[in-house]
């Protein structure tokens, strides 16, 4: 289907997208890459009366690395990140999380921001900013605000984002000497959402796992912490048979439903399965 | 800045030639080419970004031209694939998929070609899996895939084996 009526506004500053938010309240949608978005309209889930064009806003667009973070404007398109030497270096689960995302047509367009304030259970990027401790930064008529990506997410397409509030980044902590991560996924075909997936980060220093997050996507209403396990792990040799006696308790983190792709057993099956393969990726990690 | 309104100006550049329009606000790129432009080789399939048949290059990527509004190409330069075969940029490409077989109804092939050669522009010679993984966002309901990827192998390797482009 087409989208239903709208009208069309295209702010050349952060300023004036707030303005138009606060002057339009719940009538109003950010338009970042429309890679979501857009199908919503089509699918008239959504009849947005006015959408707020962000992608000419410069300065929401972008990586910088600066002494201690990184940082990702809200506009910068999955492509960028997928091509972004610093990315790679600092951050290399959003490098990997990058080719389960769609397909590059849609990487082309589709965007950091976007992808995080739709608030997708099943998407990579918030489960990433969650296993990396990342803060998202967001802007509203009375300045700025900064919240955790561990509170950001609040439930299924629901996130801390206020009416009339934007994301305009987040700020990813460099990682320190001694950490590692890790990040996959399942899905029937490639490009799909994910059936199950999950992101890991932590320091895998002295053979030993600490101060491990380890966050799964796809089995709930949002990106999920894996708080048993993550005790279950740590201060455990980093190799796989402390992953696999650690895995064993997973039923206690996660209560996936039933969806289109498996049962709620299949999902926590899977979820055990796809955990073990890429915990025992993580450098450091031995066999 | 311009208040909201359901009625855009749009002053772009389309195969190299300059267009301006007014437009619907919810006038998504691929009906505008289509409709307001006349360039049907712009397939609409799916209308929600799966199926990959209204692919057309916007400042030189490629995006789904059902998921941009017309609106939003305002100032940009749209390539279609009207565009990419009379400039004979994906000649080879062309024959390639006569020589092989590689469409039968035709109607995921403007696509296809489209994601094929912004394959072969950023990574000149992929391996078959490659390809395919590319290839993942534009489906072909005929073909069973294997000739297309054969005739974009064809292709690579053919400009491989003559030392790059």
């Amino acid at each position: 289907m087409k989208a239903p009526r709208f009208a069309y506004a295209r702010p050349a500053s952060t300023a004036e997208a707030l303005a138009l938010l606060e002057e339009h309240g719940d009538d109003a949608r950010v338009l970042a890459g429309g890679q979501s978005l857009v199908p919503i309209l089509n699918f008239r889930l959504a009849a947005p009366k006015v959408l707020v064009d962000i992608n000419r806003i410069a300065a929401l667009s972008g990586i910088k690395v600066t002494r201690n973070h990184i940082r990702i404007g809200a506009l910068t398109r999955h492509a960028e990140l997928e091509r972004s030497a610093d990315i790679a270096r600092h951050l290399p689960i959003v490098a990997a999380a990058m080719p389960h995302i769609a397909h590059p047509a849609i990487r082309n367009r589709g965007t950091f921001g976007g992808s995080c304030a739709l608030g997708d259970p099943a998407a990579e990027l918030p489960a990433c900013a969650i296993a990396l401790g990342a803060t998202f930064i967001v802007a509203g008529m009375k300045g700025e605000r900064r919240i955790p990506a561990q509170d950001f997410f609040k439930g299924l397409y629901a996130t801390a984002l206020k009416a009339g509030e934007l994301l305009v980044a987040a700020e990813f902590p460099l990682p320190k000497p001694g950490y590692a991560s890790a990040f996959g996924e399942l899905a029937r075909r490639h490009g799909d959402y994910a059936m199950v997936g999950v992101a890991a980060h932590g320091s895998t220093q002295g053979k030993k796992f600490s101060d491990m997050r380890v966050v799964f996507f796809g089995v709930a209403d949002r990106p999920q912490r894996a708080a048993q396990l993550e005790r279950a792990l740590d201060s455990q040799p980093a190799a796989a048979k402390a992953i696999a006696a650690a895995l064993a308790g997973l039923d206690a983190d996660l209560s996936p439903r039933a969806d289109l792709h498996g049962s709620a057993a299949t999902k926590l099956h899977l979820a055990k399965v796809l955990a073990a393969r890429v915990l025992k990726t993580m450098e450091g990690v031995v066999a | 800045m311009n208040a909201p309104s359901e009625t855009i100006e749009v002053s772009l550049t389309v195969n190299g030639e300059r267009v301006k329009r007014s437009v619907p606000a919810r006038l998504n790129l691929a009906d505008f080419l289509r409709n307001e432009l006349e360039l049907t080789g712009t397939h609409v399939g799916c209308e929600h970004g799966v199926c990959g048949a209204c692919t057309v290059r916007v400042d030189g990527e490629i995006v789904r031209g059902c998921l941009m509004f017309a609106a939003q190409a305002d100032g940009c330069k749209v390539d279609t694939i009207e565009g990419l075969s009379d400039s004979r940029e994906i000649e080879e490409l062309q024959s390639a998929f006569v020589l092989t077989n590689a469409l039968q109804c035709g109607f995921c092939t403007p696509g296809v070609l489209m994601a094929a050669q912004a394959l072969l522009r950023d990574e000149p010679n992929p391996s078959r899996e490659r390809i395919r993984e590319y290839l993942s966002g534009n489906y072909c309901r005929c073909t069973g895939y294997q000739a297309i990827v054969d005739a974009i192998e064809a292709v690579a390797r053919a400009r491989h084996a003559r030392g790059g482009r």
